[in-house]
């Protein structure tokens, strides 16, 4: 794998059912590239959570993937509300999600966490007004 | 473990997918990114959650199966979704306390 294969998404955030589905895909994707099972779960863990914040904190945004043979890359970028305090947002356990986000099993305040843990590098450029864009890479 | 046999235990009964597998390792939980980082292949998921962002994690982190404790079901939208991807869904009457105590001791014989 010489090339650096790369994908583009539209995420919805209107639509709570198809929230997730771009994360789907790319592992479908990244397992046909033939990554490690290791690499594919990390992958998959922090894009679905960067993907489910886009969609029910920030009515969706455009998520990017670029895979090559030493890293993937994930760009999450969303026009919402931007995050205030990044470090409050970042402890466990934090969440701004209101109770019928909730009750659909979102809200547990661990997104963040979760992607910290299960990359090798987390960058979040946010503006408030503007929007977020989380940059994620996890190293083969 | 057979998952055939657990249906058995747990009175259970297959929503979606094929009961003919194994599974090892139980992950229960409802709250989906809890679930996302704990749900191991090829696991039991115990869960009252049953929407469609549960078929989201589970193809994400596949379970062996997913099961729904205390009676609780699918509507049929979800259900199509989870055949469609391959999940095996199976409900029981039983708490999740009562189906990981039914697991536990299938696991010591
Ligand atoms: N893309 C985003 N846009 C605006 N706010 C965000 C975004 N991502 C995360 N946040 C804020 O950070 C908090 C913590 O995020 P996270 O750890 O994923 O927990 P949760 O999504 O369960 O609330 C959220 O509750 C929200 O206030
Ligand atoms: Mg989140």
């Amino acid at each position: 794998m010489s090339d650096v294969v790369k994908f583009r998404f539209d995420v919805d955030g209107s639509d709570f059912s198809s929230a997730g589905a771009a994360s789907v895909t790319v592992k479908k994707k990244l397992r046909q590239l033939g990554y490690s099972p290791d690499v594919i779960r990390r992958v998959s863990i922090a894009m679905y959570e960067g993907e489910i914040n886009m969609v029910i904190h920030a009515n969706g945004g455009i998520a990017e993937v670029e895979a090559s043979d030493d890293k993937i890359v994930i760009v999450l970028a969303d026009k919402g509300p931007g995050i205030p305090d990044v470090e409050l947002a970042m402890q466990a356990g934090y969440s701004t999600a209101k109770d019928h986000i909730r009750n659909l099993g979102f809200g547990a305040g661990m997104g963040l966490p979760n992607m910290i843990k299960y990359t090798d590098d987390l960058r979040i450029d946010t503006v408030v007004g503007e929007g977020t864009t989380i940059t994620m890479t996890v190293l083969i | 473990m057979k998952v055939e046999a657990l249906q058995g235990l747990l009175s259970a009964r297959v929503l979606c997918g094929k009961a003919d597998g194994e599974f090892e390792g139980v992950y229960i939980g409802d709250l989906l990114s809890r679930a996302m980082s704990r749900v191991e292949a090829g696991c039991a998921w115990v869960t009252i959650m049953a929407n469609i962002n549960v078929v989201a994690v589970a193809n994400l982190t596949e379970p062996a199966l997913i099961i729904l404790a205390e009676d609780v079901t699918m509507q049929a939208d979800v259900l199509a979704a989870a055949e469609e991807n391959g999940i095996t869904v199976m409900t029981s009457p039983m708490s999740a306390y009562e189906i990981c105590c039914a697991i536990s001791k299938m696991a010591g014989e």
